[in-house]
């Protein structure tokens, strides 16, 4: 009953969404007050009914239904309840469902937090939101059902993958969908800016904060990810370049392209243009995302499993939604005018700098994920691209964008002075060259990647201390507290993302610099010594888990004698699907991890065990949390404070006039 | 206006061969080694381990070489049609337990017939290994001067059977 | 007896404080760390995208003893992959080799970056030129208001 429920609320969420995509767009071209007023109440009532089916569903995995088909394929009578609950999006129909959700959240947000904007926009902006939802519902509706019934019921399921079976699958596709699903309001905004053909600088002050959010959630699920292999994998590995992963790593590259190249059209009314097919393209490679994990065109471990019937849908989907927002484009878009002027040596030269090397590293990843089909398909063999690959590209175009990184902040709007420039940089420069080069000697190993990845980390905080300097000799007040005060949240937003992004290279660099790694064989009793750490097995026991049984391995880890921790690798076996799984024990730390995996049992209770010291690791996902931090306090800014309490009715007539095209 | 066009060529590009990838399969491996001699092995026989079978003995005539297992499932599906053939006796069909145990290989071949001429024994794999095999089972039509014609990969069916191998393999053994 | 018993305790209690080390699981560790440098770069076949270095399943297990004897046969990094790639094809390389057609593959993202910053110096001298013609001049009248404007600023409700 409860299943039946959830699906029909599907049915009538997609007839409220067909209702939302048409009518406030219809009275948006034609100036019908009433019929744009739709878009509000039918983005709510749409959230609630997706709610409804969401709670059905998760009610079926509550209570061990296994007559809903979904649910015996993806849950057992021994799974835990948080994980019964996780694996509501464990596989193809129910993430489907988590996406929709999630649309339908942005949507209630966007039908709150917008009252600052014009009607006309708001109903556009909900009503191409709604489209998108009727794709989904579509979707769902006719290949993938999660409600489809298994008739007769099964005895039980057949168990959610062991490896899912963690507090990451609780959190990181909730965070990933918020940032996927997040670019749809950013894409929106531009199509119906595009619609509206009122394309100006108020659109992007309008966009930004919205796009910025996305952008946080998808810096943080990407991160999250990447954090989840490195501890569940055992192997310590945290980035493949596989091409699920690019396929969540591109829209962050666009999105990030897209806050930066709107950061000039906000100020200085430029490039609109060039912002509008930013946003088009992170929601566009969201939805390249989807098709390329759920279509079975490419092989990757995070696939879902594939039916050429799905990827068709999502291919006709994509084809729609994407190819007819680039007609809209190519027709609208010539129409804008231009902003401001400015010299290629300004910011806005050195802002649309790193867009164009973020957006070369963008099609470089999608030129190696898309090429073995590519050849494939032409019938020119099979090839393999995978991280050497990415790697030797990605590194040459990001060194200058960090570059720029620290130049562009100090620079002028509309005209820089380049030896001005040198002169206020040249501490910085000197600082990051020298530390650069003698710290990986003091360290203990030099090569030419860990000093460059030095020197990008060391550059980006020099220039970042330089720009705070200057700021604060600029800045009013009395008291050195005071000043810091004054400054805007917006520059302390971005200050801090910058200095995430360095923290982040801090990490890769030592990591892939300094790592140490030894394979064991261990008996009882017996140590080995890994990066001055001494670790000692002293056994394994047997161990029953609620729906595992496991070897649990105790290691006693020393350091110059004194005791640092205990770690209890295992090596689990699930019982429902017989699988065997490795769980790594990890001893975090700031400067450190200390990861100990467990291979196989040999003779007379010894075990092989992988032991590996990595320093500075953690930096690798605290750098990124950092960057996502940074974009919470750039929206937490005064300005949206104010203008999300300031109404549309409070903005005097004549300066609506304002927002007119320059012809 | 033409450069505005750009996004949507590039992206109709993308598309079209999105599609084109929906009909292939990823992760299946076409062999370079067709058009190519042979690996030659010398592997003792499954029936009679004092006897030693060698690729070389079977140049001059055209033949299949079957890879099989008795602990794989896609071998027994397409068991029926190599029996088939067997009986027709079109082409000799020459097996090799690939990374298998002796006595299960006899038995499974006890339940499910032998269709195999003499059937060869790589416990380790690594014959597997030369000829490029990844899984099991995988089938190549070998000519009479020991080059590889065609390789088959997964289940024999009886389509493909009559479609592309006999046709091939009696053009093979015209010359 | 009990004294004979003692002074046995007392000879191997030594031999209890002092660990053992334990031994590399490889049997040559020179071999190993050349294998890990060779299978990290080489797909594993019958996995979902994973490394021969990383897979657990049997083929990789068997080409991994292959390249291991290779290793000890002291063949060179290109004859192992060339032994690979004559049976598997340059699919089991994870770096992709510079032929024609992966030409475009490697040229690619230097040709993007090229494109992009031509677009970018073109799009920038063509705005300087299109803003250079239309630049507007205010008359006295039209100062006096912008001042006047900027002035009063924007508290009015």
């Amino acid at each position: 009953m409860i299943p039946e429920i959830g699906h029909y609320a599907l049915i009538l969420a997609l007839c409220v969404a067909v209702v939302q995509g048409i009518v406030p767009i219809y009275g948006a071209a034609v100036g019908d007050s009433a019929l744009m007023s739709v878009a509000k109440p039918a983005a709510r009532g749409q959230f609630l009914l997706v709610l409804l089916a969401f709670c059905c569903l998760g009610y079926a995995f509550a209570v061990k239904d296994f007559s809903v088909l979904y649910v015996a394929a993806t849950s057992n009578s021994q799974l835990p309840l948080h994980y019964r609950l996780a694996a509501i999006w464990g596989a193809h129909e129910g993430s489907l469902l988590l996406w929709v959700f999630i649309l339908t959240i942005w949507m209630v947000a966007v039908s709150f937090f917008s009252t600052h904007l014009p009607e006309a926009m708001r109903a556009r902006i909900l009503g191409v939101m709604g489209l998108v939802s009727v794709g989904f519902l579509l979707f769902m509706l006719t290949v993938s059902n999660p409600f489809e019934r298994l008739i007769p019921a099964a005895f039980d399921g057949r168990d959610l993958n062991p490896l899912l079976q963690d507090p990451g699958m609780v959190i990181h596709p909730p965070m990933l969908y918020m940032g996927y699903v997040g670019f749809s309001v950013a894409f929106a905004f531009a199509i119906a800016a595009l619609l509206g053909g009122t394309l100006d600088a108020a659109w992007a002050r309008w966009s930004r904060p919205w796009t910025t959010v996305a952008w946080c959630f998808m810096t943080v699920g990407v991160a999250m990810g990447s954090g989840w292999a490195y501890y569940e994998l055992g192997w310590g590995g945290w980035w493949f370049w596989d091409p699920v992963e690019n396929a969540s790593f591109m829209p962050w590259l666009a999105g990030t392209a897209l806050i930066h190249s709107l950061a000039v059209t906000d100020k200085r009314g430029g490039f609109k243009a060039w912002s509008v097919l930013l946003a088009i393209m992170a929601f566009s490679l969201s939805l390249l995302g989807t098709f390329l994990v759920r279509s079975g065109v490419l092989t990757s471990v995070h696939a879902f499993a594939t039916d050429p019937k799905r990827g068709l849908f999502i291919l006709v989907f994509l084809a729609v939604v994407i190819g007819g927002s680039l007609i809209l484009y190519a027709w609208r878009v010539p129409r804008v005018g231009l902003g401001g002027g400015f010299s290629m040596l300004s910011r806005e030269g050195m802002l649309l700098a790193n867009n164009v090397l973020l957006v070369a590293a963008l099609g470089s990843v999608l030129l190696g994920t898309l090429y073995p089909l590519f050849l494939d398909a032409l019938d020119l063999g099979k090839i393999s691209v995978g991280p050497p690959y990415f790697d030797t590209v990605f590194v040459p175009l990001m060194t200058p964008a960090i570059f720029l990184m620290g130049i562009g902040p100090l620079a002028q709007w509309k005209k820089a002075s380049l030896p001005e420039l040198a002169v206020r940089l040249r501490w910085a420069f000197g600082v990051s060259v020298v530390t650069a080069i003698t710290l990986p000697f003091i360290l203990g190993q030099w090569t030419p990647l860990i000093s460059l990845g030095l020197l990008l980390a060391i550059w980006i905080l020099t220039t970042a201390a330089v720009d705070l300097r200057e700021r604060l000799t600029h800045t009013d007040g009395s008291s050195l507290m005071g000043r810091l005060a004054a400054l805007p949240r917006a520059y302390w937003g971005m200050a801090l993302a910058h200095c995430g992004v360095a923290l982040f290279i801090v990490g890769v660099t030592m990591v892939k610099g300094f790592e140490v790694e030894q394979d064991v064989r261990m008996n009882v009793g017996e140590t080995a010594t890994v990066g001055g750490y001494t670790f000692r097995f002293d056994g394994t026991e047997q161990y029953r888990g609620p729906n595992y049984i496991a070897a649990r391995g105790t290691i006693h880890v020393s350091q110059g004698g004194r005791d640092v921790t205990v770690m209890y690798p295992e090596k689990r076996r699930y019982f429902v699907q017989n699988q065997t799984m490795t769980e790594a024990a990890i001893s975090p730390g700031l400067l450190r991890d200390l990861y100990v995996s467990l291979g196989e049992p040999l003779e007379n209770g010894a075990w092989s065990v992988r032991l590996y010291h990595k320093p500075f690791v953690d930096w690798i996902w605290g750098g990124c949390l950092v960057m996502a931090l940074g974009g919470v306090l750039a929206i937490s800014d005064r300005r949206y404070r104010l203008a999300w309490r300031r109404k549309v009715s409070d903005v005097p007539a004549s300066t609506q006039m304002a927002r007119q095209t320059v012809s | 206006m033409s450069r505005f066009l750009l996004p949507l060529g590039i992206f109709i590009v993308v598309v079209g061969f999105l599609a084109v990838g929906l009909t292939l399969n990823p992760r299946e491996l076409p062999s370079p080694l067709v058009g190519k001699a042979a690996p030659d092995f010398s592997l003792p026989q499954l029936h009679d381990p004092t006897k030693v079978i060698s690729s070389n003995d079977l140049k001059g005539k055209v033949w299949l070489l079957n890879f099989w297992a008795s602990w794989c499932g896609g071998c027994k599906d397409e068991h029926p049609v190599l029996n088939h053939l067997a009986q027709s006796g079109e082409v000799p069909i020459y097996g090799m337990d690939y990374k298998d145990q002796r006595n299960e290989a006899l038995a499974w071949l006890k339940e499910w017939g032998n269709p195999y001429s003499v059937v060869a024994v790589d416990e380790p794999g690594r014959v597997g290994i030369n000829y490029g095999v990844y899984g099991v089972p995988e089938t190549y039509v070998i000519d009479k001067q020991g080059i590889i014609r065609y390789k088959q990969i997964g289940p024999l069916r009886e389509d493909i059977l009559q479609e592309k191998i006999l046709p091939l393999v009696r053009e093979l053994q015209s010359q | 007896m009990r004294w004979l018993l003692l002074i046995i305790l007392l000879i191997l209690i030594p031999s209890f404080a002092v660990a053992e080390e334990a031994r590399p699981l490889a049997e040559n560790p020179q071999v190993e760390a050349r294998l890990k440098t060779l299978a990290v770069e080489l797909r594993c076949l019958v996995c979902q995208n994973q490394t021969l270095a990383d897979s657990n399943a049997p083929l990789a297990e068997d080409l991994r003893r292959e390249v291991r004897e290779m290793i000890a046969k002291d063949m060179s990094d290109r004859e192992i992959i060339d032994f690979l790639v004559a049976r598997y094809g340059d699919f089991v390389l994870y770096r992709p080799p510079l032929k024609t057609t992966t030409t475009l593959l490697w040229v690619g993202p230097f040709l993007l970056l090229g494109a992009g910053a031509a677009g970018l110096v073109i799009a920038l001298r063509r705005r300087q030129k299109k803003l250079g013609d239309t630049t507007m001049t205010l008359s006295e009248a039209e100062h006096k208001r912008v001042a006047q404007l900027l002035s009063e600023g924007v508290n009015r409700p």
